[in-house]
């Protein structure tokens, strides 16, 4: 039976497992949105106020459940609205449809109305991209899509299908998804001569990326932990992969890293580094970050060995497989003097907590912490708070943080919360900061009409803190266009969309604000005010290293 | 700096050729020059490029070629097993006092005229890229009014072929 090809973008949608996509109708989608609604049943939609959060959610449904996100906008201006949001999931390594429409065959290159060439706009930001221009090939190249998006490192793939092509009829046969492509293996002598490093190292320490997460292998790092007596710390990206209750486990290391996981890396004399990159805000100085040890660095991404870090010895395969073969060939390791001296680092870190008559945002990640159950999905925006939160929240499961690393971007948040909560149906806080909050707030409006209960804790300082953070300290204090002076009144603001709207001048009150947000089971904004002067420490200072570690700020002095 | 000649095999769709040129661009890899055509399979096309650079360039550039979905095989081509080939297309002022020494030189080099007009020559010459400067060089005092080269072509020696591992 010959069906439209709109109806064949439903029909992939299914067969690839896809439940639920986000989107924005517009005029050179409006017969795949016809399609939509004659199969609401099988497929939901959830319009967003904007393309870009839509773009989010999709990236946030992605990242709390492994599956792909798909999706949907128009053509021109809706296209152009995803771009940010296909960066930021191509940045990040997540799996994502981008389905665009464009203007008919016909007239595409004459600059139509709201054409846009998509396909050339998003080159540089997807693992792949289509222009379909024949319905004939469309179950193929979408099928294809979702294969390259999941397949090896995950990432975005855009497939743009001009109106005639939606409109077009063909004949179309159900096909079970198949396989993802094959992952490249390490090889024998790749893991004996590992292994062989291992067993040498004195100090190992082993560093894990957002590729832990992607590639499923947090019990096999742990397992690997164990036998080789090492700690374990990780870039943003990997946040959650490992338990915080797990003693081997020293946090994040880079920039704004953990004090005993960063010195701890720039003391071991063996980093074995598991789906991680080696970002500049990871590394800082890239010949200090090497200076005392070798690297072995596995990736399932080839391009990204000896890329950024000159490792002693790369293997390139799947991290889940790369590891479970190593833990075989591997004796159990005990290193007594490198654990002692870890504990030294961990005591020192402890002892760095500064107290304050007012309300932190330590306090107020403690108080959240507390009230959320284990498998919470806790997302952030991008900034002072994000790093708080990716230090300081006490991550226990996998997939529970959702938070813009690679591309860093502000007004990430809300719509990946929102996404997040759709696939998972689990409690949802966003921690926001009022720069990042104020790019993207008119998704409370979808929170609100897809009652979708995500709290936002608003940590809310009037100011761009992470810049006014470096204008403190590199920049004399020129507080350049980071002082907001804006009368946001964010209570009335929630309010105002249809959520539930708080303020909290102190723990108390958060607490309380929490309760009756949890209890209401509605989106809610909590209005927390913090000091514009808090600073997120430690830091690496940019291009700097760990022998530059600042620690301590006294009244914007280091 | 090396200069080095990659041999890379792709799909013979619209817009390859791009995805292949602005991955270059984007991480700041600088093409010397760059051919491009159908093969004897018109699924696939032949792209050469050649370009200066370090080791380190060279290994990310095969790496992140190989990382695109419509790259097939990419192949970087050794100096000493490398038949290497560019033609230039040459216009030389045509003057009777000069036009003897630019006749000397065509046959010298084994070029050829391929078009002669009362005040311009258009000259023909193949071969490696050293033989086509060496040229340009010998024939710039007579006064060159355009060029044309088309990069260099490469094929690897004996009977390996850059399509041997792809499934055809």
């Amino acid at each position: 039976m010959k069906i439209s090809g709109s109806q064949i973008i439903i029909e992939v949608l299914l067969e690839q497992g896809c439940d639920c996509i986000f989107g924005y109708p517009g005029g050179q989608v409006i017969n795949i949105y016809d399609a939509l609604y004659q199969n609401q049943d099988r497929i939901k939609h959830i319009i967003t106020a904007h393309e870009q959060g839509a773009a989010h959610a999709a990236d946030g449904y992605a990242r709390a459940t492994g599956k792909t996100g798909v999706v949907l906008a128009t053509s021109g201006p809706g296209a152009t609205n995803l771009v940010t949001g296909i960066a930021t999931a191509y940045l990040d390594s997540v799996p994502i449809v981008a389905i665009t429409g464009n203007v008919p065959c016909s007239l595409l290159g004459r600059d139509s109305f709201q054409e846009v060439d998509i396909c050339g706009v998003t080159l540089p930001i997807t693992k792949h991209n289509y222009i379909v221009k024949d319905v004939n090939d469309l179950a193929d190249t979408l099928r294809e899509a979702f294969r390259i998006a999941k397949s090896g490192r995950p990432g975005p793939v855009l497939v743009d299908i001009p109106k005639d092509v939606q409109i077009a009829q063909t004949e179309f046969e159900s096909k079970k998804p198949e396989p993802e492509f094959e992952n490249p293996k390490a090889c024998d002598e790749q893991l004996k001569a590992a292994a062989e490093l291992i067993a040498e190292a004195q100090k190992p320490y082993i560093y894990c990326g957002g590729g832990i997460i992607s590639g499923d292998a947090e019990k096999e790092v742990m397992e690997f932990a164990e036998l080789i007596d090492a700690p374990i710390g990780c870039s943003m990206m990997g946040v959650s992969a490992i338990p915080c209750s797990n003693p081997r486990f020293l946090g994040m290391q880079g920039m704004h890293g953990h004090y005993a996981s960063s010195m701890a890396q720039a003391e071991a004399d063996l980093v074995i580094a598991v789906g991680a990159r080696f970002s500049d805000r990871a590394t800082g100085n890239k010949q200090v970050y090497v200076r005392n040890c070798n690297i072995i660095h596995i990736d399932v991404d080839d391009a990204e060995i000896d890329k950024n870090i000159t490792s002693h010895l790369g293997i390139n395969g799947d991290v889940k497989e790369t590891l479970a073969k190593l833990n075989t060939m591997l004796s159990k390791q005990s290193h007594p003097a490198w654990t002692a001296e870890i504990e030294q680092l961990k005591a020192k870190e402890a002892g760095m907590v500064q107290k304050s008559d007012v309300m932190t945002p330590y306090d107020i990640i403690e108080t959240v912490n507390a009230k959320m159950p284990e498998d919470a999905v806790i997302a952030t925006d991008v900034g002072q708070h994000q790093m708080w939160v990716a230090q300081h929240y006490k991550f226990e499961k996998p997939r529970t943080f959702i938070s813009s690393g690679g591309l860093g971007t502000m007004g990430f948040g809300l719509g990946a919360a929102i996404g997040a909560y759709t696939a998972t149906k689990k409690p949802t806080v966003l921690f926001t900061g009022d720069g990042s909050f104020g790019m993207n707030l008119q998704e409370l409006a979808t929170a609100v009409s897809t009652n979708a209960p995500v709290i936002v804790v608003l940590m809310n300082n009037g100011v761009l803190g992470m810049v006014r953070q470096w204008q403190t300290l590199f920049f004399n204090k020129h507080y350049s266009n980071t002082t907001l002076c804006r009368q946001t009144d964010f209570v009335k603001l929630a309010e105002a969309f249809g959520a539930l709207g708080f303020r909290a001048e102190n723990t108390a009150e958060l607490s309380d604000a929490l309760d009756k947000a949890i209890e209401a089971k509605r989106p809610a904004v909590i209005d927390c005010k913090i000091d514009m002067d808090e600073f997120v420490l430690p830091m690496l200072p940019p291009g700097g290293s760990i022998d530059d570690i600042i620690t301590e700020i006294h009244g914007g002095e280091i | 700096m090396e200069r080095y000649v990659f041999s890379i095999l792709v799909a013979n769709k619209f817009g390859v050729l791009t995805r292949v040129s602005s991955m270059f661009t984007r991480r700041g890899f600088n093409i010397d020059t760059l051919t491009v055509g159908e093969t004897e399979s018109p699924e696939f096309s032949r792209i050469t490029i050649s370009m200066r650079g370090d080791e380190y360039s060279r290994t990310q550039i095969i790496k992140q070629l190989s990382k695109m979905h419509d790259v097939k095989q990419v192949q970087v081509m050794e100096r000493d097993k490398t038949v290497t080939r560019e033609l230039l297309l040459i216009k030389i002022k045509n003057d009777s006092k000069t036009r003897q020494d630019i006749l000397a030189a065509v046959d010298v080099f084994r070029s050829k005229i391929v078009d002669y007009s009362p005040d311009a020559l258009c000259i023909e010459i193949t071969g490696e890229s050293s033989k086509i400067n060496a040229f340009i060089e010998l024939v710039k005092p007579f006064g060159i009014m355009e060029i044309c080269r088309t990069g260099i072509v490469a094929l690897e020696r004996g009977s390996h072929c850059l399509n041997s591992e792809v499934a055809q």
